[in-house]
């Protein structure tokens, strides 16, 4: 059994199409920007991987109606999640048994935050109070593309849409679904500004993964889905293949809520996981899309489990965090997006803003466009509450 | 090969424990169950936290963690296991007493004065994390945040992963606690009951909205059967919109992908939650299987998004014991010994989950 994916769509800092994000991957495009569309004390003083469209844009695109109740997460996920399904060609959503596994982390926080007290005086904006959950971001994109059938959503802070692509994959492998679409949308809100920089982790400049003089993250929003289609859908629909799911693993660290372990254990046990899966061997593997937030801890926690697994012939890789900012629940699903365009284009991204390599080890990014032949890519996203998850996608 | 397609293993549920607005830690199933219809909200009963984790750390911790700690630890003793292979949870609003006062201080505060703890403890994986970093579990972690099918969607992910043989074992819970904003909001718009419909009866309701609750479930599930088993687990559906027309045709496909007649079904456990807007889903299933003993429970419960949880622990204890208390019984039918009991479940006609469960005895 394999798992095919035939339809990508996506929207971040970097363009709403997939081919504006695999341009501005190529041409050193940073999204880093000041924020226009939240008033926060934060604004102008730190920089973040923000989509300049305003809700009511993305409204007008999905052509809602006026009185919606479409948080800003549902608004990104949607638009994300339809482009997908026109990228695979399909016609009738519901022709095979077809399921949707969506993911986030803040849900519809951007309208509870807006309107937290106000909402005790207006019953004009009360519709907003359900899109608060989570499920009801998965609820609404399911709609918006006629699915009936299995949709769940899973929350596993930043390795989220990782864990999405998982399940969806077991899903069809299991024989329950032939097509399952997944992915992940998270928006920026004052509530994860506040709670990141809580933490001490958000640069107050530009994001420099595997840098000696790393200072922190700048957060991001984005939404990214995939359609995975069953053998049979292929062979029937005659579907052209983007790239095959060939592995996954998930592993926790059970080292600590927040912060990863210094040899990244965790990091270390999914990407074994995904390689046995895969049934391939480190070697294999042409490009790594790591997870390097450019978090003094990530970076080397993560460097420490690449050791670990590739030993000295570690192979290219490179963070796109630079160019969207750390998205946390959709990070996954944007850099399967780009893991699959690195494999069809046969080239390795840019990892920008590095000079210095860490102190700890001798492992340098790419940080030129490099083009190679490429066969299999290994994504990392690693989250909160020790959550580590790896995809392989493969040419075959 | 990605996938080994066969399915060897069956998947029991071999230890179980709940908190809930009944005495259910500490009790024996449901001998002490009280019937509260006069508080728009219930509150969980909850043990003596310090058997199970250390004073300091109770301290910090939200309801939800406590509970969630606590019962897959009863959960893992009751099946005589000291590690798992897994741990998924499913949990509807996630951790928001930490949501609620992060958001609160930041608005009250202007962004400024902040501290971490809280928004540490808000991301809605918190308590599966929280049990992998007490038990050292570094396998598989997963959580579901989907309403009212949060907690099957673990469920199935579990039943697939025994039965598929990637894990042996594996903590499945559903968790939910009481959020004071988020119920004053639910009270605005009337998902929680207005004080002026009391009492709040569960069946023949009259008025909109349910009482809103909190709790957690665990369950420790196993490829093996042994002394412990409950039941075991044969299937997990869900689907998230239906007609109240085309109900029959889901329970219809469901029965015969587990080639059963609905005469075969010697139990259903129901979730009707006294929301007359939607509770003629449940009675549709009601004169579907009239033939079944019916079973409800949220009267004992109260509602919340991993409410079917508790309908689970109800189930499996009933198949273990053969015995059904009257306090949840919805009409007279008698059957000699219960085998075969189906779950339905959804939430204002959205999220609907059927499980199907079997006896071991």
């Amino acid at each position: 059994m394999k798992i095919a994916v035939t339809g990508m769509g996506i929207i971040s800092a970097i363009g709403t199409t997939v081919e504006e994000n695999f341009n501005a991957l190529k041409n050193r495009d940073s999204g880093i920007s000041d924020l226009e569309n939240i008033d926060t004390v934060h604004k102008g003083v730190l920089k973040f991987g923000e989509i300049k469209l305003t809700n009511s844009e993305l409204a007008d695109i999905l052509h809602l109606p006026e009185n919606h109740n479409f948080s800003r997460t549902t608004l990104l996920g949607a638009y994300a999640a339809q482009k997908a399904v026109e990228n695979a060609g399909i016609k009738n959503i519901n022709d095979y048994p077809t399921g949707l596994v969506s993911s986030t982390s803040v849900g519809g926080m951007d309208k509870t935050e807006q309107y937290f007290y106000e909402y005790f005086d207006n019953p004009e904006i009360r519709r907003f109070i359900t899109s608060h959950d989570a499920g009801d971001v998965s609820h609404k994109i399911a709609d918006i593309l006629g699915i009936e059938g299995i949709v769940t959503t899973i929350s596993t802070a930043c390795s989220s849409a990782a864990n999405a692509v998982m399940f969806g994959a077991r899903l069809i492998a299991s024989g329950q679904l032939e097509r399952v679409i997944v992915g992940g949308s998270d928006a920026l809100s004052k509530f994860t500004i506040n709670g990141f920089n809580t933490l001490m982790i958000l640069t107050d400049t530009y994001n420099t993964p595997f840098d000696n003089n790393r200072k922190g993250l700048n957060l991001g929003e984005a939404a990214a889905y995939l359609v995975l289609e069953s053998d049979k859908i292929v062979k029937e629909q005659n579907r052209e293949i983007l790239a095959y799911l060939s592995g996954f693993g998930n592993a926790n660290d059970a080292y600590h809520q927040t912060a990863s372990s210094e040899d990244g254990e965790g990091a270390f046990l999914a990407m074994e996981k995904a390689l046995k899966m895969a049934d391939i061997s480190p070697e294999n593997i042409d490009y790594i899309n790591v997870h390097g937030t450019a978090t003094p801890n990530n970076d080397l926690s993560e460097g420490r489990a690449l050791l670990q697994i590739f030993g000295k012939n570690v192979p290219h890789f490179s963070s796109t965090k630079p160019y969207t900012g750390h998205t946390l629940a959709a990070a996954a699903a944007i850099e399967a997006v780009y893991s699959i365009l690195a494999l069809r284009h046969n080239v390795v991204y840019p990892n920008l803003n590095f000079k210095d390599k860490m102190e700890e080890f001798d492992l340098i990014p790419t940080t030129e466009l490099t083009e190679k032949e490429i066969h299999t890519v290994l994504s990392n996203s690693f989250g909160f509450g020790g959550n580590c998850s790896s995809l392989i996608f493969s040419k075959f | 090969m990605a996938f080994k397609k066969v399915q060897m293993k069956k998947c029991f549920i071999n230890g179980i424990s709940a908190i809930s607005a009944q005495n259910t830690f500490e009790s024996d199933f449901l001998d002490s169950a009280v019937v509260n219809q006069t508080t728009t909200t219930l509150s969980a009963i909850e043990p003596d936290y310090k058997t199970f984790i250390p004073p300091a750390a109770i301290r910090r911790m939200a309801k939800g963690i406590k509970m969630g700690v606590a019962t897959s630890v009863q959960a893992l003793q009751k099946a005589e296991l000291e590690q798992i292979d897994a741990i998924i949870t499913g949990t509807g609003m996630g951790c928001s007493q930490d949501s609620e006062k992060f958001l609160k201080s930041i608005l009250d505060n202007n962004e400024q004065f902040l501290t971490p703890t809280s928004f540490i403890q808000s991301t809605h994986n918190t308590v599966a994390a929280q049990i992998a970093l007490r038990l050292s579990c570094k396998g598989y972690n997963f959580t579901y945040v989907n309403g009212a099918v949060s907690f099957e969607s673990a469920l199935l992910d579990g039943c697939m992963q025994i039965t598929s043989e990637e894990a042996k074992s594996i903590l499945v819970g559903g968790i939910d606690e009481y959020a004071e904003h988020t119920f004053s909001l639910y009270k605005l718009i009337g998902l929680i009951k207005n004080e002026q419909d009391k009492p709040f009866s569960v069946l023949n309701s009259k008025s909109k909205g349910t009482v809103f609750s909190e709790g957690a479930t665990f369950f420790a599930l196993e490829n093996i059967r042994k002394d412990s088993t409950y039941a075991e687990v044969v299937d997990v559906q869900i689907k998230n919109k239906i007609s109240k027309e085309k109900l029959p045709d889901f329970f219809d496909a469901f029965l015969k992908k587990n080639n059963l007649n609905t005469s075969e079904i010697d139990v259903v456990v129901l979730g009707n939650n006294g929301d007359m807007e939607f509770d003629c889903y449940f009675e549709k299933v009601s004169n579907y299987l009239p033939d079944s003993v019916q079973v409800y429970y949220k009267h004992l419960s109260g509602e919340y998004n991993t409410a079917s949880a508790f309908g689970l622990w109800v189930a499996a204890n009933m198949l273990k014991k053969q015995q059904i208390p009257e306090v949840i019984r919805l009409n007279s039918v008698e059957k000699q010994q219960y085998k075969t009991i189906l779950l339905y479940n959804q939430y204002r006609g959205l999220d609907h989950s059927l499980v199907l469960l079997r006896g071991v005895l």
